[in-house]
């Protein structure tokens, strides 16, 4: 029994771990590519904890299934937007990061 | 069951309208406000109607049972907040069809995502489990974004990226918050978790993750500097908008959530930590708002201000005794819905001024009083709300919050409402000095259209209105609340 709690938990904890990766790359990086891909990854981490923290210890559950699902489908409209907006900054200024505040 | 049937429509409606607004030509996009505001007035009204008749309920959408379908909470609050966003988003909306004549390459884009951030509005007033209100963030946070970035110069571009990255990292801190509770309570529902919510590190680290999240969406000092290039930048009707009802969501969803799990799971001093970065932002922003040269960057930091009176309601509300806890629910809904009110006039009247006199410069204001009386009412009525002067909704929820703190026994509160009223003088006098002084740089002005300063006038006459008659909308929002009489 604790075999299959750990190994629903393993999912969790790699989730929280990329979690901490993606915010990171999020708060280091200049580079607003290198951030989008920093919070996609913190993305992916939220989804591992919803899918695998739900499933320790009571088996398999539905509704996380469809909260990630749901969850992608914003992840992604959300990276489309971040990089139109970016590819237009990118054309008016010439810059790949944001100018710091004045 | 009368009058519930147009529930799901305050969001099918306005995504309805969305789509039907990307597929016809753009000359017809601004027109179909015509169909859709008074579709959604009339939507609205008869769900008021159904409060009235059925009282505080919850309404599953398609009768599917939660967790497979939605439930949607039809109480006080959330009609209140839905009759806010409904009269606020009509009058910018028409001030929109006006104004964007001079904007031809943003009128494109403009109405889809009105009526997509109108959708996700009310998705949120109307969500009751904590993951349909993530994704009513999203659809009006994406949405918001997008606007800010309509007017493409790269300064407006700059503020909707900042703006983005603020939104999404908000949103991924409240969505593993949401994770964490689900996988330790298995639901997802406000009800469930009040009864299933028990006072251990998961809870405690899901909430501080979440409440982040939230702070940072409603833009608190110090997490705000996103939001006066956003908000200051963008286009009038837009600036309006974002600062009337889209800060607003979040803070909605951080009452709500408190209500139900704050007192019980936070640390003690987290109400009061809440309170007192909520002075921070009164004193901050107020100071930074004086300190403007540009009118719209004032009305953008007169925002951040003001979001800080809000936040008063946590140390108020927690752990006070039933009066002086009703007395902070009714003030901070107050100061919300005259907020709302209030700053959608001023950002309209001062779109309306800057028009005028063809530039953002508040020294380029001189003299505009003689052209512009009515501009300047505006700006003037929506003022005296925004400085919490008598009579005028900005007043009663201070008063409100005033008595709630001597009630509760904590008078350190006072100095900020006081200071913070001083300092939004100072501010809006600032504009008022320029616009009486007599001066050479003008002789004549620019006169906008009657549609601009109408509706600007009444978002104003209605801030006013609201703290005359404050009884009546206070004893609806409390319907169905731990506050409610019955």
């Amino acid at each position: 029994m604790s075999g299959a709690i750990s190994g629903y938990l393993v999912f969790a904890w790699s989730g929280v771990l990329l979690f901490g990766l993606g915010l990171f790359g999020f708060i280091v990086h200049r580079h607003l590519l290198r951030r989008l891909l920093a919070f996609n990854i913190m993305g992916s981490g939220s989804f591992l904890v919803l899918v695998g923290l739900a499933q320790d210890g009571r088996g398999v559950d539905h509704v996380p299934h469809a909260m990630v699902i749901t969850g992608i489908v914003v992840a992604v409209a959300s990276t489309a937007l971040a990089l139109v907006v970016f590819r237009r900054w990118y054309r008016a200024s010439g810059r790949t990061d944001l100018p710091e505040d004045t | 069951m009368i009058g519930l049937w147009s529930v799901p429509l305050l969001f099918a409606l306005p995504l309805s309208l969305g789509i039907l607004s990307l597929l016809v030509v753009p000359k017809w996009r601004p027109r179909l406000i015509f169909l859709g505001l008074p579709l959604l007035a009339a939507a609205s009204l008869d769900v008021l109607a159904g409060l009235a008749t059925v009282g505080p309920t919850v309404y599953r959408l398609g009768d599917w049972a939660a967790p497979l379908g939605i439930n949607l909470v039809v109480d006080g609050l959330a009609v209140g907040m839905i009759l806010m966003t409904t009269l606020v988003t009509s009058l910018c909306a028409l001030y929109a069809w006006v104004y964007l004549r001079d904007h031809p390459s943003s009128t494109t884009f403009f109405w889809p995502l009105l009526w997509f951030l109108w959708a996700g509005m009310n998705g949120i007033w109307l969500a009751e489990d904590i993951f349909n209100l993530y994704v009513g963030l999203e659809v009006m946070g994406l949405a918001a974004v997008g606007m800010v970035a309509l007017r493409a110069t790269p300064q407006a571009l700059a503020a909707a990226m900042r703006y983005l990255l603020a939104a999404l990292l908000g949103s991924l801190a409240y969505l593993l918050g949401v994770a964490l509770l689900y996988g330790a309570y298995g639901t997802l529902s406000m009800a469930g978790l009040q009864e299933a919510a028990t006072n251990n590190a998961t809870t405690q680290v899901a909430l501080a993750l979440i409440i982040l999240g939230l702070l940072l969406k409603t833009a608190l000092f110090p997490l705000h500097a996103w939001l006066p290039p956003a908000h200051g930048g963008a286009l009038t009707p837009v600036s309006a908008l974002l600062s009337a009802l889209v800060i607003k969501a979040s803070f909605y969803i951080l009452m709500r959530l408190w209500l139900v799990l704050g007192p019980e799971v936070t640390p003690e001093f987290t109400a009061q930590f809440l309170g007192v970065l909520g002075a921070g932002a009164v004193f901050y922003g107020g100071w930074m708002a004086w300190r403007q040269h540009h009118l719209k960057q004032l009305v953008a930091y007169s925002t951040v201000a003001q979001i800080g009176y809000l936040f008063l309601f946590f140390p108020l509300v927690t752990n006070t005794g039933p009066e002086a806890a009703r007395l902070a629910w009714d003030g901070t809904l107050m100061m919300l819905i005259a907020h709302a009110l209030a700053k959608a006039a001023l950002f309209l009247s001062a779109g309306n001024l800057i028009l005028a006199v063809g530039s953002p410069q508040i020294s380029h204001l001189v003299g505009i009083s003689r052209f512009r009386p009515m501009s300047l009412f505006s700006f003037g009525l929506a003022g005296v709300s925004l400085m919490g002067l008598p009579p005028s909704g900005g007043f009663t929820g201070k008063w409100l919050l005033l008595h709630s703190a001597i009630l509760s026994g904590q008078w350190w509160w006072l100095i900020v409402l006081f200071l913070g009223g001083l300092l939004s003088a100072a501010y809006i006098f600032k504009v008022f000095r320029m616009s009486f002084r007599e001066g050479p740089q003008i002789d004549r002005s620019v006169t906008p259209p009657l549609t601009l300063d109408v509706t600007a006038l009444i978002l104003a006459s209605v801030a006013i209105l609201i703290g005359l008659t404050a009884h009546l909308p206070l004893h609806w929002l409390r319907m169905g609340s731990v506050f409610g009489v019955g």
